[in-house]
């Protein structure tokens, strides 16, 4: 299969569907669409404490202030009081134990969201405290986790250690991050009839919003119908925590009987729900002059928060990251998600992947700086695949060396890296204050769900007699350009152009049982099951037009809005709409759905071995910093970056997920800092006090490429890649040109202009 | 003072709200109420932009301002548009709709409309780019192509109809009042009735209290329309700020004001342009926090703060009117009318600085202005004002001692950012440790000194990356 690079189809560079929706306000979010008259509001009562009982909770003085028509606990769950998207005894509302400073302990409804806020801090909570674990040092004291411990091995990484020339020890820790979309948690569930509850939820996983509110409501799935056209922003923070508020909104719902939106305050929603896990990274190297890993062992501990959430995948993606695109023969690397009394920890945009790719990092840039080496060096010195090193990944699975050498190489190409080397050193010996640096990353990312069942999704195409088309599937929009990408499959079975194709919101009654948008892979997926519907559909048509031409079904095409006797610009030819309307009156289906599943993926969880990602992404970067070492001020000035994203579907979409995810990326790495205080209670909980980056932040100077002449070497859609999460990882090129700039690789994270300065003066 | 409904220009057309609608209702949230969901809510804390509208003013200025913490009974007599009045008559696209959607300048669009209306008022002012969406957060496309758009806007010539003229008017809803005194002797009479009334002028600081926390205040009283907290006056020894002038208006003023370029630099970062639309030199003093960014500034260079009440009027320094964490010296029935700013010597070095863990739109972990002055080969001068590190803005009196009297040397300077660490005491917060605010607190003495000695290279890291 070869896609035709269409002017519309898979491949070209068009804009996104609802851009210009956007620009001028018309693009409807959940909130934006009108409100039936008796729409109720409802807002959170949070708990103060991190951990302790709920002994009592005082809710006559909030019932009795204006506009509140209910106060709701866990006694008014008709269903089960447990939210957890994979696990179970995960409560909506606290049972009677609080497991953190912001945990849900009721829901207040009224007729208007200011009175449901103002009741909701009417409410008093009587909690009797209990010790609260706030550190994962802490919390690893105790041995207490939401995941367990998960140990790859490969030979006797002790004893390669033990032998090794060199052995170095460290421990360096990364910080969370907020997923900050601008569009805050919202929901709207409208009860009908017979138990009927419709949820407008602005959720990356329809589904489980669905299975979430069945389960609070105590009903079957099919009384539940979820949509979302699209969401202001996602990143993984409405990949499970969209599904608890859609599910308190649909119990309000089915309690007044009324349509009731739950759209959480940006403070609450900050503190109420999951960010990206902290870690906390031990490890041991043994190694050579050469600067060549001989064996090495780590922990990778990341604060799971109170519950177990999606950590369990987030702990796969760490340890089967932890090497990057580098070999290391004998090692034992652990991951785990210890147990806290912190908001529960989720899904951010890379999963575990990009602080696993932290560690191989450290651990080559502290080497590099025991041998007097660059990190570079000691990096391309263990490359996978290169050599003569291992090709595999620890757990058993293939990297491509050729590409993972050749991303390097077109990076520091791109860069003058030789060039600019010379001239930082210049100015650095020159400037009394003023430091410049020059910081690297090579990333190698897995693709496809670590939960193998995970890995299906689901289209249903229809043609109308009119020759237009509506296209849905299971994947949901969140600005990622999914849906244009989508279509334009669509559009290159056809060979139509795009406004012939309406693009529609996802919905768990057009298309069920979905795996959420997610993990990069909601084109890889849904486009093949969009692919699959509309090929199905294609192939009735062609044989309705071949029995009229006397030509075999095959011999139809299908290019510039018509199907063609044997090729395009033939005589005999019929426009689509026309052959569309010949097979109404034909008697034959228009509509038709479409599966896909993804091939040749397994996992073996006793051994930690298997092959659990259909496919590798590449990439890599080069970033240049400069460092005020009176304050620890810091810009990064030009970066430099590759990203492999197989035969592009969409090149101007692919640039725009690689630049929003480095400049994401960049913030989790710098600016943005989650602070706990000494009471387990978050204070960084809106815009004014967590630091997302802003325009100027970003590389005055930022060159980008799309890996060229690189089409995915396993069947993916048109043998495109994915490309959500992988350029996230690039902004790791920012910590190493930091630590290039002040002289030593000691730098947690984020890098703050506050610990870069203390790291500096650390370094003396 | 009659009673009245509040009347504004929308979108080209007069609009007047149904007698006792809330006049602290915010802009933002009366908008989208009716229909006008195009403007969005972020993070209903001025910080965001998503909910970005323009002021047109008279003088054709627009002024980008964020809806959330606007509230309604501020833009009375006002005109407004947002991003469902960009379109031609026709319904036909603004260009900077068309550009900003074919540039790929949006991903999940819900910042945009914001950025839209920003990058509107922007193709009327100029000026950098990045001020102009500094008040504006975009989480998805990386910024770049929306920088460019910003970069390329052209000017149109969407204009504005005429305003009311500014009145004495009062709003009255369901317990509230809402009054807009138009002379100063009205004010001072308003304020001696009422005490306990909200003094709103920007309302970014207050806003906050309606947007964030849901507050319903019984009485305001609103600071906009009395001319003579609106004026300025610049005279040879200095500049006579009115206590509502904007700070936007300040900026422009500083830029032009020979001595003041180290302000405006400050000044260019407090807040975002949608902050500086409505935030106010009286508003920070008023709120007196140590980490208002505008305040050591006012300290190192000695203002005089103009209070007045029915009893009269008296001027006090600016450090005698600030007297402690969010506390000042105004009496119950006192206004600030104005704040007098000398003029900084020529031969002065001055620098205003501002550290934060972002250099647009954040709040400092330390505020800083320094000012120096040499004469005869010693310093003659040193005012070294601090915020962020104590409960008020500070001088700090052991390092300018050690500076005073000596050569402005390396040495001298190493003296007196030891003595810092006696005149401050920090303390540790999100912002930053207190050992961190000290060693930021020296490093900016140290910087002060390479500012002075060696003019010829760049200071600090935006400096360094705007040469780029």
């Amino acid at each position: 299969m070869d896609g035709s690079l269409t002017r519309t189809g898979a491949g070209a560079a068009l804009r996104h569907d609802s851009a210009l929706k956007h620009c001028t306000g018309e693009a409807r979010y959940a909130d934006d669409i009108p409100e039936v008259p008796g729409t109720l509001h409802a807002a959170l009562v949070l708990s103060t404490v991190p951990h302790g009982t709920l002994t009592a909770l005082y809710a006559d003085a909030a019932r009795a202030m204006p506009g509140v028509v209910a106060v709701l606990g866990p006694r008014d769950i008709p269903g089960k009081n447990d939210i957890a998207p994979t696990g179970k005894d995960e409560p909506l509302f606290a049972d009677p134990v609080v497991e953190f400073a912001g945990m849900p302990l009721a829901l207040v409804v009224a007729r208007t969201r200011d009175e449901a806020i103002r009741a909701a801090a009417g409410v008093k909570a009587e909690i009797a405290p209990r010790e609260a674990v706030l550190s994962i040092e802490r919390a690893l004291e105790l041995g207490q986790n939401v995941i367990a411990p998960q140990t790859i091995r490969v030979g006797d990484a002790a004893a390669a250690i033990a032998a090794a020339p060199r052995r170095l020890d460290a421990e360096f820790r990364a910080g969370g991050q907020e997923h900050f979309y601008l569009e805050g948690q919202v929901a709207l569930a409208t009860p009908g009839e017979g138990g009927d509850m419709t949820v407008v939820s602005s959720t990356q996983h329809p589904s489980e919003v669905q299975h979430l509110v069945a389960r609070v409501l105590g009903c079957d799935f099919n009384r539940v119908t979820v949509t979302c056209r699209r969401m202001g922003g996602g990143f993984g923070g409405k990949e499970s925590n969209a599904s608890w508020v859609a599910a308190a909104a649909a119990l309000a719902a089915r309690v007044t009987g009324r349509p009731v939106k739950l759209r959480l305050q940006r403070r609450v929603d900050m503190i109420a729900t999951g960010k990206r896990h902290p870690f906390l990274y031990r490890w041991s190297a043994g190694f050579d002059e050469t600067g060549r890993i001989h064996g090495l062992k780590a922990l990778l501990a990341a604060d799971g928060g109170w519950s177990a959430d999606l950590s369990g995948g987030v702990v796969f993606r760490s340890v089967t990251h932890a090497l990057g695109p580098c070999d290391v023969p004998a090692v034992e690397l652990t991951a785990q998600a210890v147990k806290t009394n912190t908001v529960s920890h989720t899904a951010f945009r890379g999963f575990g992947g990009p602080q696993g790719a932290l560690l191989i990092e450290d651990v080559m840039h502290r080497v590099a700086a025991a041998l007097g080496r660059t990190p570079e060096e000691v990096r391309a010195r263990n490359f996978a695949g290169v050599d003569g090193n291992g090709d595999a990944t620890p757990y058993g699975q293939r990297l491509e060396g050729d590409l993972i050498a050749r991303v390097w190489a077109e990076a520091r190409r791109d860069s003058d890296w030789d060039r600019r080397r010379a001239e930082i050193a210049a100015f650095n010996a020159s400037h009394p204050t003023l430091r410049r640096g020059l910081g690297s990353m090579v990333l190698a990312f897995g693709i496809s769900f670590g939960i193998q069942h995970l890995n299906q999704a689901g289209a249903l195409v229809h043609v109308y007699s009119d020759g237009s088309i509506r296209l849905n599937h299971g994947g949901t929009e969140m600005g990622q350009g999914l849906f244009v990408k989508i279509a334009q499959v669509v559009c290159d079975v056809f060979g139509v152009d795009l406004d012939r194709v309406a693009i529609t919101a996802t919905s768990t009654a057009e298309v069920p049982n979905t795996a959420p948008t997610a993990a990069s892979t909601g084109s890889d997926l849904n486009g093949w099951a969009a692919h699959n519907a509309a090929t199905a559909i294609r192939g009735r048509m062609a044989e309705v037009a071949a029995a009229k031409w006397g030509i075999a079904p095959e011999a139809v095409v299908f290019a510039d809005n018509k199907a063609w006797a044997e090729r395009v610009g033939a005589n005999r030819n019929y426009d689509f709409s026309e052959l569309a309307k010949l097979c109404f009156l034909e008697r034959v289906s228009l509509s038709a759905t479409g599966f896909y599943k993804t091939p040749d993926i397994h996992w073996d969880r006793e051994k930690m071995r298997g092959h659990p990602f259909f496919y590798f992404s590449y990439g890599a970067a080069v970033a240049e910093v400069i460092v005020d070492t009176l304050t620890g001020e810091h810009r990064c000035l030009r970066a430099d970056l590759v990203q492999d994203c197989g035969r592009s579907l969409n090149p101007a979409v692919d640039r725009g997920q690689i630049e929003g995810a480095f400049v994401q990326g960049m913030g989790w790495l710098t600016c943005e800092e989650l602070w706990w205080d000494a009471q387990g209670r978050l204070r960084t909980v809106g815009p004014s006090t967590y630091k997302i980056p802003g325009s100027r932040d970003v590389p005055p100077v930022m060159n980008l490429r799309l890996l060229d002449g690189a089409p995915a070497r396993v069947e993916t859609i048109f043998r495109s890649k994915a490309v959500g999460e992988p350029p996230l990882l690039l902004a790791t090129s920012v910590w190493n040109a930091l630590k290039d700039a002040i002289g030593t690789p000691d730098l947690d994270l984020p890098a703050t202009p506050e610990r870069v300065l203390m790291a500096l003066r650390r370094r003396g | 003072m009659t009673v009245s409904s509040i009347a504004f220009t929308l979108n080209g057309q007069p609009t007047v709200l149904p007698a006792g609608t809330s006049p602290t209702l915010s802009l933002l949230d009366w908008l989208r109420g009716q229909g006008l969901t195009g403007t969005k809510e972020g993070c209903a804390e001025g910080d965001c932009g998503a909910c970005t509208v323009v002021i047109e003013e008279p003088s054709g200025a627009r002024v980008p301002v964020n809806g959330c913490i606007t509230l309604l009974g501020q833009v009375h007599g006002r005109v407004v548009r947002t991003v469902e009045g960009l379109r031609a008559p026709d319904g036909t696209p603004h260009p900077i709709q068309v550009a900003m959607a074919e540039s790929d300048g949006t991903q999940c669009g819900f910042c945009t409309p914001g950025i839209v209306m920003s990058a509107w008022a922007h193709a009327r002012s100029g000026g950098d780019v990045h001020e102009a969406l500094a008040g504006n957060l975009c989480r998805c496309t990386g910024y770049r192509p929306i920088v460019e758009v910003l970069s390329g806007v052209a000017a149109d010539d969407m204009t504005a109809p005429d305003v009311l003229p500014p009145a004495s008017v009062r709003f009255e809803a369901p317990g509230q009042v809402f009054r807009l005194p138009a002379t100063l002797d009205e004010l001072l009479a308003l304020r001696a009735a009422h005490p306990e009334a909200w003094l709103l002028a920007g309302g970014t600081d207050l806003g906050l209290r309606v947007s964030d926390h849901r507050e319903v205040p019984a009485s305001v009283i609103c600071l906009l329309n009395v001319p003579d907290l609106q004026s300025v006056e610049a005279r040879p020894d200095g500049l006579t700020i009115g206590a509502a002038v904007s700070y936007g208006r300040l900026l422009d003023l500083f830029r032009a004001e020979p001595g003041f370029g180290p302000f405006a630099a400050l000044l260019a970062r407090l807040g975002s342009r949608q902050i500086r639309g409505l935030g106010t030199l009286g508003g920070n003093l008023g709120t007196a926090s140590p980490i208002g960014d505008s305040l050591p500034p006012l300290v190192a260079l000695g203002a005089v703060v103009r209070v007045a009440s029915l009893r009269g009027a008296r001027d006090l320094p600016v450090e005698a009117f600030l007297t402690g964490y969010r506390k000042n010296a105004l009496a119950p029935d006192e206004v600030i009318v104005s704040v007098f700013l000398p003029r900084p010597p020529a031969d002065a070095h001055l620098a205003c600085e501002k550290i934060s863990k972002r250099h647009d739109q954040d709040i400092a972990t330390v505020g800083a202005a320094m000012l120096v002055r040499e004469a005869a080969g010693v310093v003659a001068e040193a005012r070294l004002a601090f915020g962020g590190v104590g409960a008020t803005v500070i001088r700090a009196a052991g390092a300018e001692a050690a500076l005073l009297g000596k050569a402005f040397g390396t040495a001298e300077v190493a003296a007196a950012a030891e003595a810092l660490a006696h005149d401050i005491a920090p303390l540790s917060d999100w912002r930053g440790s207190a050992a961190y605010r000290l060693a930021v607190a020296q490093g900016l003495l140290r910087r002060l000194h390479l500012r002075a000695t060696r003019p010829d290279l760049p200071h600090e890291v935006t400096a360094f990356a705007e040469v780029l």
